[in-house]
């Protein structure tokens, strides 16, 4: 067999597994395979400005198209500048696969220059990861990776290969199959247990699907919105789940949780079935958890088992991917005509309810004539967007507005850091999206303090000519941060006044990107219609109002049903 | 309720942090903790005792069961298994005590390991229980110092008939 390198096996690696782009930045212990990247015109390398966006970036590849994202830095601080991106997509189970150069081995555990522990730091933040001490092992740890990120549930793998391994010769074969004795994640639920399920919803009279990011990463929102409307089963879904199920059918309740809406945590908290697929019963959406859906026989359908009975106590769970839970549950369905038609009769009066309680208190707020709301931002970027938009966000005030007042009816439109609520997510992932579908519009709504996390990756979509748009809700304040202070700590603003930010409009100039300001409510649309109309990236500070806050809210550790409303 | 989980994983550097690391990182509590390579050279067992209520030790099994290099988790609680746990115990001895030493060794069939003018070092193996009620025996004569191996625990063969201990 002819002999290559570790550096030129690992990118014919990347081939086998299909691997089109690869964000990552240079440095000593990766020396070797960058070389080797420069000679692989098949792969796509996307030069980013920090480490942190280059696995956001990867993470926001991996979310919006299904794929492993991908990203390759150097030792010490270049892969730990990668643990806030990890840690992001680990909490959001995104498959990414990051790999780290190391020192020599015969140097790790000296110290030596740009030496970290990146597998020990890493390791309570990755789904698992490895250090390639034998260049017989780099093929096999590459499929395992890979493999790994993507099944199950996905999350990130981490591979540190130190810069001997990468200059070794070796004689190249990557494997065909993974064979783990240790790993073999549940795909197919059990058909009895599927069979019990169904019985018990069918026998329901206020049935709610809560529905999580499991639908979206198992790719079946389509199951999901066939099952729900075959059962004409109201659907709420988690941050995570946006888009799983289109926001705009009549038996969509938005979000719950939090800032979930009235009709939401109402429906979740007096009904009777609640059927939990994909999602984890986060404590941002349980609130007080005895009183989660205090009546209710809990159905949980989930691929991980740790997720099940984690938090709140399960009557009936089911392991398993989700689409290929649905499915089943749909060929079920299909043979119990008339039971599906007696549930319909026996939820008409719930559904009636559901409906009367997004009337009484639907999403709003109040736009006047001289100062911009948040909302309306949101509103009018949904109304001047393409329906195929992909939208990342920040973290705080603006992601739970874009949550709220945006309208996603499809999956894997909506990038957002639920789970860590990583602030500096947004642009770097948009750019990511961005690099997977060159031809859509991605737009990042983006908090004036969140924005500055990662702003220097300005200048990678520059330089890619990533027409990536970032919509700045400046209110001038870490305004999630603010808004519990002014209402749990008696209005007091320690440090959440953002009292020197940079003139976004002139610093996106000095990018060579464009910059647009925006003071006026009249102004918004055309704005916004400016900014999709420019071809390269555009920043829009949108200077809105400075103390408004986000409702409903739900203080921390109560019941969802105790909403604070506008 | 006191568990003995055994974790059966890959012989591999770092898989004992990730075990480890579980129990640390969730605020699970190890009480402790016996490793060692298997029959099969390429495995390991961990041997884990731990307490909590049913609904943490559901999380900690299924926790340990999703770590990538676990092959298998069995919690010996409800199960018939035997246990063993050694150790390595230095008395004071003195003229008066050094008889009374020995025969309470003896009782529990402990061994003299290592023995100085004023001080005996035993050695006893058994489980969690004779281990603590030696201790507790000897606490008035005088312990300098103990160290105790991790619990070890293997299922029975003959489930639930003859029993040699
Ligand atoms: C990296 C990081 N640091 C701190 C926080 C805590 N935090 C949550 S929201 C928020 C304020 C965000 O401000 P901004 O980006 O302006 O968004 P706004 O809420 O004003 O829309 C902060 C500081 C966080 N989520 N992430
Ligand atoms: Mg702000």
């Amino acid at each position: 067999m002819k002999k290559i390198s570790g550096a030129q096996a690992f990118i014919e690696a990347l081939r086998q597994e299909d691997v089109k782009d690869v964000f990552g930045y240079p440095g000593g212990a990766v020396l070797d395979i960058f070389d080797a990247i420069m000679d692989a015109d098949d792969i796509r390398f996307i030069l980013t400005r920090h480490e942190q966006g280059a696995v956001h970036a990867a993470d926001g590849y991996a979310r919006a198209t299904g794929r492993v994202g991908v990203c390759v830095v150097t030792s010490g601080p270049g892969a730990t500048n990668t643990v806030t991106g990890i840690a992001t997509a680990c909490m959001d189970s995104i498959p990414l696969v990051v790999f780290t150069g190391q020192v020599s081995t015969h140097l790790i555990g000296n110290d030596a220059f740009q030496e970290a522990d990146i597998v020990g730091i890493t390791r309570p933040c990755t789904k698992h990861n490895y250090l390639v001490k034998d260049i017989e092992d780099l093929g096999k740890v590459i499929k395992e990776a890979f493999y790994i990120a993507r099944t199950g549930r996905p999350g990130p793998v981490l591979v540190d290969i130190p810069k001997n391994i990468q200059q070794s010769m070796v004689g190249f074969k990557y494997p065909d199959t993974v064979r783990m004795e240790s790993y073999s994640p549940t795909f197919k639920g059990h058909i009895g247990q599927i069979k019990r399920i169904l019985s018990v919803i069918l026998k329901s009279k206020k049935p709610v699907i809560y529905a999580g990011g499991g639908v979206i990463l198992s790719n079946g929102s389509e199951e999901l919105t066939a099952f729900a409307r075959a059962m004409k089963i109201p659907v709420t879904t988690t941050l995570m789940g946006m888009g799983c199920f289109p926001s705009g059918d009549p038996l969509s309740l938005g979000m719950l949780g939090m800032h979930g809406t009235y009709a939401a945590n109402l429906s979740v908290t007096n009904c009777d079935c609640l059927i939990a697929m994909g999602a984890r019963f986060d404590d941002r959406v349980t609130g007080k958890v005895d009183d989660f859906a205090p009546k209710a026989k809990i159905v949980h359908i989930d691929i991980d088992p740790t997720s099940i009975s984690k938090n709140v106590r399960v009557d009936l769970p089911i392991v398993g991917d989700c689409r290929s839970v649905l499915k089943d549950m749909l060929s079920e369905l299909a043979r119990k005509p008339d039971e599906v038609s007696e549930l319909h009769s026996q939820i008409a009066q719930w559904l009636d309810q559901t409906a009367a309680w997004k009337r009484e208190q639907p999403l709003r707020y109040c736009q006047g004539e001289d100062v911009i709301k948040p909302q309306y931002v949101v509103e009018m970027i949904d109304e001047l967007a393409p329906d195929d938009a992909i939208i990342s966000t920040e973290v705080g005030q603006n992601q739970m507005w874009t949550a709220q007042f945006y309208k996603f009816n499809e999956p894997r439109l909506f990038l957002t850091s639920g789970g860590l609520g990583t602030m500096g997510y947004g642009f770097p992932a948009a750019i990511g999206a961005q690099v997977a579908y060159p031809g859509r519009t991605v737009i990042d709504i983006a908090g004036d303090g969140s924005i500055q996390m990662n702003i220097q990756e300005i200048a990678t979509a520059v330089q890619y000519n990533l027409p990536v748009k970032v919509m700045i809700l400046n209110n001038g304040y870490l305004g999630m941060v603010r808004q519990w202070q002014s209402l749990f700590y008696k209005g007091r603003y320690s440090h959440t006044s953002m009292a020197v930010s940079p003139d976004f409009v002139k610093l996106a100039e000095a990018y060579g990107a464009h910059g647009i300001r925006v003071e006026k409510p009249s102004m918004v649309k055309d704005a916004i219609r400016r900014a999709l109309e420019i071809k390269g990236p555009v920043f829009v500070d949108f200077v809105v109002h400075p103390e408004e806050d986000v409702y409903p809210m739900v203080p921390a550790g109560a019941p969802i049903c105790n909403m604070l409303l506008v | 309720m006191r568990h003995a989980i055994s974790v059966l994983v890959e012989n591999q550097a770092g898989v004992l942090s990730r075990v480890v690391g579980l129990f640390s990182g969730r605020g699970f509590n190890i009480e402790s903790l016996s490793v060692a390579p298997t029959l099969d050279p390429s495995k390991s067992k961990v041997i884990i005792t731990t307490t909590g209520n049913e609904q943490v030790l559901e999380q900690i099994k299924k926790q340990l069961n999703k770590l990538i290099n676990v092959i298998k988790v069995v919690d010996c609680a409800g199960k018939d298994y035997v246990e063993r746990e050694m150790i390595v115990i230095k008395v004071k001895a003195e003229q008066e005590t050094r008889a009374e030493v020995l025969r309470i060794a003896e009782i529990f069939r402990a061994k003299v390991i290592d023995i100085s003018p004023n001080s005996y070092t035993l050695s006893l193996t058994g489980d969690k229980s004779k281990l603590e009620g030696f201790i507790e025996i000897l606490t008035p004569i005088g312990i300098l110092d103990f160290v105790r191996t991790g619990t070890v625990v293997m299922e029975r063969e003959m489930q639930g008939r003859r029993k040699l201990s």
